[in-house]
């Protein structure tokens, strides 16, 4: 009886999560039989095992559903709203019904009797038995053709095969170790090979499709949207993306929360999107895809995004930055303080979102489970959140290092860069007891291992490797190590509670070595060691300072071949990211190349002609303000450059070249690709006169006149204009005042050559763009002073 | 079963630990070291794929060690995780038909802590103890 009852609950429990989606397409074609018939089929089959296993709530409740369902099919009736509502209030009752069976509790609300008026009654009465979707019931199963395993079975067998892995390595170290025997080898590799093939597919077996999260969402977005009256229409994409089981439930509560949040507050009433002249229904797209070794979600409405103004008032109220260091902040970090706790741009607490739970929890929870969250908010056009999650919890890349002569592993997701301490570009200093390493101009906290741990302080204090860690709460310190191994692919295990209570580790792993390793926990090292939130998060970087001795930097720099075939390269910290994008989405409109990408109208470069490529990529580049996009063929790769290069023999989109493996490789000028746009955009504006005396020279007219310009100056010629409008005057070499007596503002001279020709010139050397522009700067403000 | 008790030593003291608790009983290999972790976590062993949480003894009864550690544990499992108790020798599992009694004299170190009571089994006067008490270790009772 009890078996016979257990699979009844869990095949409801099934057939319901099945059912869900097909109730809402029901319900916005009440004609379509297929799905009439589906609903109705669940109905009769609960009706018939529940009379079979005496329930009679549950026998009620269905034969009602049934009998009124039978009706639609027969056209005795027709379906509309306030009908379909009342059965799917049978529905959620079933469930509710269902899992209370299984919990062993009873039932309390044992009100069906309404519910099943509400079946009979007209339209106009059943408004107060709104369906209450609240209570989903639990993910089991897909009705395919499958069995049902506990997990527990699951991982008995992933520990069975990693013990498989164990005993194949001895087998292989015992091997080596005694004389060759004809076919050993042949077999061993056999062996080798199935116990592979086996931990893969045991792997496989913790996989399930993303659509077992995906498909609560139609219910919730028609239940909520309804609720706060407004019009939502769902897009779901990428239902086949496979996801481990168990990270699938962890990400429930996340995803939910944001759906709800879009519909809340991101999407507008049907009245208000009328009048911004957007459709009346909202448009909210969940789409899932692989990449690499991670599954993205995103997340997209065309609401009214975040009110970033709004947003930095709230933190600046909250304490959570100052008035001043709010100014300073990239719009990045402006967005990205919806995710410090007690932040919200909600007005009001509603029903919906809103509780006290924000989108710190949100970020914390997916950071919790090795996932990060971005935020792409455009106001009054929507919000694009992007949530990355690792294929699995229990296998993780790592990092092993040594200290103390015993190995760790650090999570590879946390690590921003890993630097030798002998290294000439960074430095090292102690700030009283605390010490500080100074990486190309980034000054981090540095924490060794050994003394966090209380190991003890390392016995050589030089020679060691730095591991650049990020912990979740933004803080980035720099982690100095005896020796860094490997990168592994590590199983993770959750450590036992008196291990965990040091706050040290993240779990505990037994890598092929068969040696125990513990999984640091880089933010509890953090806390340990007393490295505080640097605000890195709520501070905009500091600028790095212009190095002195920059002939020992280096610059990551992304090479990549140009639409012309050419390698070039820029740096990698103005590449916001890299996209795919169609060949169609390009015009050649108003004056210039340009690019429609999400949503949104960007300036293209790199490429002077329509293509005819299908499919091309996009460097989107970004300065903090403007954003650009730049056409190219292909990546080459990420290379370390000096950041002293050869400089451009005049100024223009390439800045300079510098040597990659023995090759010229171009420096694009990203200074000069964003003047370039920027200057289009604000031409003719009341700039500082800036005369130019010899309009012949082609070295002032196609040379210096562009660099002017970009830098926000008006130029006119000598002729043009007299001296008596100009802010400045610019003289060629050679011409001097004695020359032109009758210049009547200060005057900015020009000298071919690079050294100083004698005491007392104050000339610049015309290739000295910063110099010139300086001294422009600094004549036409002591004038206008 | 529920008769059945393993007996072992635990620095020089006959113990008992009720068998339905016990996994198994080992020679672990190399333990790691867990620095930061409390006194009597000695570390964790690898046993097969299984890693355990080793726990010295004789540290969680407040003892200082005697001499060099022993390699025989008996593996313990509280909440889905394994446990591994170094102790100093292992017996054997026997059946003791006599019921624990009370204990009426005043134990000495962490020993009151863990203990149940006494059981007597061939002439001697054996401790039954908890093996959960001895895993939380001696900072759980100042807590």
């Amino acid at each position: 009886m009890d078996d016979l009852l257990s699979e009844f609950i869990a095949e409801t429990r099934d057939t319901l999560e099945a059912l869900s989606g097909e109730v809402i397409a029901w319900e916005a074609d009440p004609d379509d039989r297929a799905r009439l018939d589906s609903i109705f089929r669940f109905v009769h089959t609960v009706k018939g095992s529940c009379g079979f296993l005496d329930l009679p709530r549950f026998e009620r409740l269905s034969h009602a559903a049934e009998d009124v369902l039978s009706e639609l099919r027969a056209g005795e009736r027709k379906a509309d709203a306030a009908l379909v509502s009342a059965v799917l209030a049978i529905i959620d009752r079933i469930g509710e019904l269902a899992e209370a069976l299984d919990s062993g509790e009873p039932h309390a609300d044992g009100d069906d009797a309404a519910l099943i008026a509400a079946l009979h009654a007209d339209a106009a009465t059943t408004a107060a038995v709104a369906p209450n979707a609240a209570a989903a019931p639990g993910a089991i199963r897909a009705p395919t053709r499958s069995i049902r395993i506990p997990l527990e079975q699951l991982d008995r067998m992933m520990s069975g095969v990693s013990d498989m892995v164990l005993a194949r390595n001895e087998l292989s170290r015992r091997l080596r170790e005694i004389p060759e025997a004809p076919g050993v080898e042949g077999a061993f590799e056999r062996l080798s090979a199935c116990v592979a093939e086996m931990r893969d597919s045991i792997t496989r077996t913790r996989m399930q499709r993303i659509d077992k999260l995906f498909a609560a969402l139609p219910r919730m977005v028609r239940d909520v949207s309804g609720e706060v009256g407004k019009q939502v229409d769902l897009e779901i994409d990428g239902s086949d993306v496979e996801l481990d089981r168990e990270m699938i439930e962890l990400m429930r509560d996340p995803l939910t929360h944001i759906v709800r949040n879009a519909i809340d507050h991101g999407i507008e009433t049907p009245d208000e999107r009328r009048r911004l002249g957007k459709p009346a229904a909202g448009r909210l797209t969940v789409s899932a895809r692989q990449s690499g070794n991670q599954i993205v979600i995103d997340i997209m409405d065309d609401g009214r995004g975040i009110d970033e103004d709004k947003l930095v008032n709230r933190a600046i109220a909250a304490g959570l930055i100052g008035e001043d260091t709010a100014d300073a902040l990239p719009a990045q970090a402006r967005v990205a303080l919806i995710f410090e706790p007690g932040l919200s741009t909600a007005d009001s607490v509603s029903a919906i979102s809103g509780r006290g739970v924000g989108m710190d929890v949100v970020k914390s929870n997916i950071e919790r489970i090795g996932g990060a969250i971005d935020i792409d908010n455009r106001p009054r056009i929507g919000l694009h959140l992007t949530i990355r999650v690792p294929l699995t919890l229990t296998i993780i890349a790592a990092l092993t290092v040594t200290a103390g002569n015993q190995g760790f592993a650090i999570p590879r997701s946390a690590i921003d860069e890993i630097v030798h301490d002998s290294n000439e570009t960074i430095r090292i200093d102690s700030v009283g007891s605390a010490t500080i390493v100074t990486i190309r101009g980034r000054a981090l906290p540095l924490v060794n291992l050994e003394e966090v741990l209380g190991m003890g302080r390392p016995q050589v204090m030089r020679g060691r490797t730095l591991v650049v860690v990020r912990a979740a709460s933004g803080c980035s310190y720099a982690l100095a190590v005896a020796a860094v191994h490997d990168h592994e692919e590590l199983v993770i295990k959750p450590a036992s509670p008196a291990i965990m209570a040091t706050g040290a580790y993240a779990g505990k792993s037994l890598p092929d070595s068969g040696i125990p390793m513990l999984l640091l926990d880089v933010g509890g090292l953090a806390a340990l060691a007393g490295v505080g939130a640097d605000e890195a998060g709520l501070n905009p970087p500091a600028a790095a300072p212009v190095e002195a001795d920059a002939a020992a930097d280096v610059v990551p720099t992304l090479l990549f071949r140009d639409f012309d075939g050419i390698q070039r390269g820029i740096r990698l910290s103005v590449v916001e990211r890299l996209e795919d994008v169609s060949g169609e989405q390009i015009r050649f409109a108003a004056g210039r190349m340009r690019i429609a990408v999400d949503g949104r109208i960007l300036p293209l470069a790199g490429c002077d002609a329509m293509t005819d490529r299908r499919v091309l990529k996009i460097l989107r580049l970004n300065d903090g303000a403007a954003e650009l996009a730049y056409a190219i063929d292909d990546v080459i790769d990420i290379v370390a450059l000096p950041a002293m290069f050869e400089r451009a023999a005049s100024a223009g989109p390439v800045a300079g070249v510098a040597l990659v493996d023995g090759e010229q490789v171009e420096l694009l000028d990203p200074h000069w690709l964003f003047a370039d746009i920027d200057g289009a955009a604000s031409a003719g504006e009341q700039g500082p006169l800036c005369l130019l005396m010899n309009r012949d020279d082609p070295w002032m007219r196609e040379i210096l006149r562009p660099l002017i310009e970009a830098a926000g100056y008006r130029v006119a010629f000598a002729g043009e204009a007299g001296s008596a409008e100009a802010d400045v005057v610019i003289a060629p070499p050679g011409e001097g005042a004695s020359a032109e007596p009758d210049i009547a503002a200060p005057v900015v001279r020009l000298r071919a050559d690079r050294p100083v020709a004698h005491a007392g010139d104050d000339s610049v050397y015309r290739y000295d763009r910063a110099g010139l522009l300086a001294a422009i700067q600094a004549t036409v403000s002591a004038r206008r002073a | 079963m529920d008769k059945l008790y393993l007996i072992a030593t635990i620095a020089g003291q006959g113990v008992a630990i009720r068998a339905a608790l016990v996994d198994s009983v080992v020679e672990i290999g190399a333990v790691s070291p867990v620095p930061l972790a409390a006194p009597h976590i000695a570390g964790l062993a690898a046993l097969r794929s299984r890693l355990l949480t080793i726990i010295c003894s004789e540290h969680a009864l407040g003892i200082t060690p005697s001499g060099k550690a022993s390699s025989r544990a008996v593996i313990v499992e509280v909440e889905g995780h394994y446990y591994g108790l170094v102790v100093g020798t292992i017996d054997d599992a026997r059946i003791i038909e006599a019921d624990p009694v009370p204990i009426r004299a005043r134990l000495e170190h962490g020993w009151a802590r863990v203990a149940l009571g006494t059981i007597e089994f061939e002439g001697e006067s054996l401790i039954l103890i908890d093996p959960h008490r001895l895993i939380a270790g001696p900072e759980e009772m100042a807590a």
